[in-house]
């Protein structure tokens, strides 16, 4: 989705802010909003990582702006929680789970945090899927505008590249978002030079590399 | 520290992308804690070590060690710049956000940055969570376009003759900067090495340097 939170070239958000020795979390609550974020998303359920990505860009563009990072992964992991069935509003109103209300299996112990932590989950597939294109090859990204998920940014859309790396098999966000398959195929690695993207006055031999699936190419 | 929001309701006093918290968020996240915690779905002490983790296990001390390792040894350098998953493992670390890394290399022609335009993505296995610099606005929207402006922001100024190569992550590659060793450091232990080597350099938007500290950033 053309969303605010694909940011790539967008001018006038400000100077950068650097903390020094910024702490991990700045607030208590934050840590709890993360730490509860990876519970739900280490269980089951109609949930996956780029579906996850996808509830933060549905956040109302002026709400995305204006909120802080946490304050995101806060108002996700309620609507995540109430889409799920896993809590009601009306639960998240008064802080009670409703009388009757089903209790969750298995229960996340402390025990359990250091494989959650360490375990891999990659988007990596095995799939014996062909390659579209090769290392060297010239491709030009796809000019497309979809309404959904997609990690195809707007300011690469229409420009050419080329292939630098094949990175392997990987699970397609766009359709897995919203749960229509796996779709798995070949990322690579893109180069795009600076004045490709950015015009004539770019550093002539600046680049930036985007990640990019077989679905988001054509050849050049 | 040089900022640090004391309470929710004080985030004004925080000019970074913090703005306009609202005053009962942290009851209505205790209020989803409790509702957790009750329906069985989770432990406090549960959510306790998550932090816990990140706050003291997870950061970028594990990625401090990976570069410190790779300057002394140069075998270990290959295997991280060619197979840089099996290369972190070997130093062990690995998990969430670390599935499939890619380490690259800094030299005195090609500078390495590393951004994510369009979320928040980031090597958790070796630089623990990221600043919020790295996932604010600012941040996100300049270094594909104007990189040299925020590495000058940063303090670093890049002679015209190297090149700028930014990776933005929209994949579920994690990169991470091997930076460059500084000059006068031939004396130096491993353990000496990795207390040198800054978060923000393994990021790119700073160098290493002989005389600085090893705290991040």
């Amino acid at each position: 989705m053309n969303g605010v939170h694909d940011m790539g070239g967008m001018h006038g958000m400000g100077p950068i802010r650097h903390e020094r020795n910024e702490p991990v979390f700045h607030e208590p609550w934050e840590g709890r909003v993360y730490a509860m974020t990876r519970v739900v998303r280490a269980g089951g359920g109609r949930q996956n990582l780029d579906n996850s990505r996808h509830l933060l860009e549905l956040l109302p563009p002026a709400d995305y702006l204006r909120m802080t990072y946490y304050e995101r992964w806060y108002a996700r992991l309620a609507n995540q929680l109430v889409a799920n069935a896993i809590v009601t509003r009306e639960e998240l109103d008064t802080g009670h789970a409703a009388a009757g209300s089903p209790k969750a299996e298995p229960r996340v112990t402390a025990a359990m945090v250091p494989d959650m932590v360490a375990r891999r989950n990659s988007a990596r597939r095995e799939a014996a899927v062909a390659p579209r294109f090769k290392v060297g090859q010239r491709v030009r990204a796809r000019d497309i505008n979809p309404a959904g998920h997609t990690r195809l940014p707007r300011y690469a859309r229409g420009k050419s590249g080329v292939i630098v790396r094949d990175h392997g098999v990987f699970v397609f966000p766009d359709t897995n978002a919203e749960f229509s398959g796996e779709k798995p195929q070949h990322v690579y690695s893109v180069r795009f030079a600076a004045r490709e993207l950015w015009g004539p006055d770019a550093p002539p031999r600046d680049c930036v590399h985007i990640d990019m699936w077989d679905d988001y190419l054509d050849r050049a | 520290m040089e900022e640090r929001r004391k309470t929710t309701t004080g985030s004004d006093q925080h000019d970074h992308d913090h703005q306009a918290v609202p005053s009962d968020l942290a009851l209505r996240v205790k209020a989803i804690e409790s509702l957790l915690v009750e329906k069985g779905l989770v432990d406090r002490a549960a959510l306790d070590a998550i932090v816990d983790a990140y706050e003291t296990k997870i950061g970028p001390r594990n990625g401090a060690r990976v570069v410190a390792r790779a300057w002394v040894d140069p075998a270990y350098k290959k295997r991280l710049l060619t197979d840089a998953t099996a290369a972190i493992a070997e130093l062990g670390y690995s998990g969430g956000q670390g599935e499939d890394m890619i380490v690259l290399e800094n030299t005195p022609k090609v500078h390495n940055l590393i951004v994510c335009t369009l979320c928040s993505c980031y090597p958790w296995p070796v630089l623990g969570l990221p600043p919020v610099w790295y996932k604010s606005a600012p941040y996100r929207s300049r270094a594909v376009i104007d990189p040299r402006g925020v590495l000058r922001e940063f303090g670093l100024e890049l002679s015209e003759e190297t090149e700028i190569h930014v990776w933005d992550s929209t994949a579920e590659l994690r990169y991470m900067v091997l930076p460059e060793r500084p000059a006068g450091t031939q004396h130096m232990s491993e353990q000496e090495l990795a207390g040198l080597v800054t978060r923000d350099s393994m990021v790119g938007v700073a160098k290493v340097t002989a005389a600085k500290s090893g705290a991040a950033p």
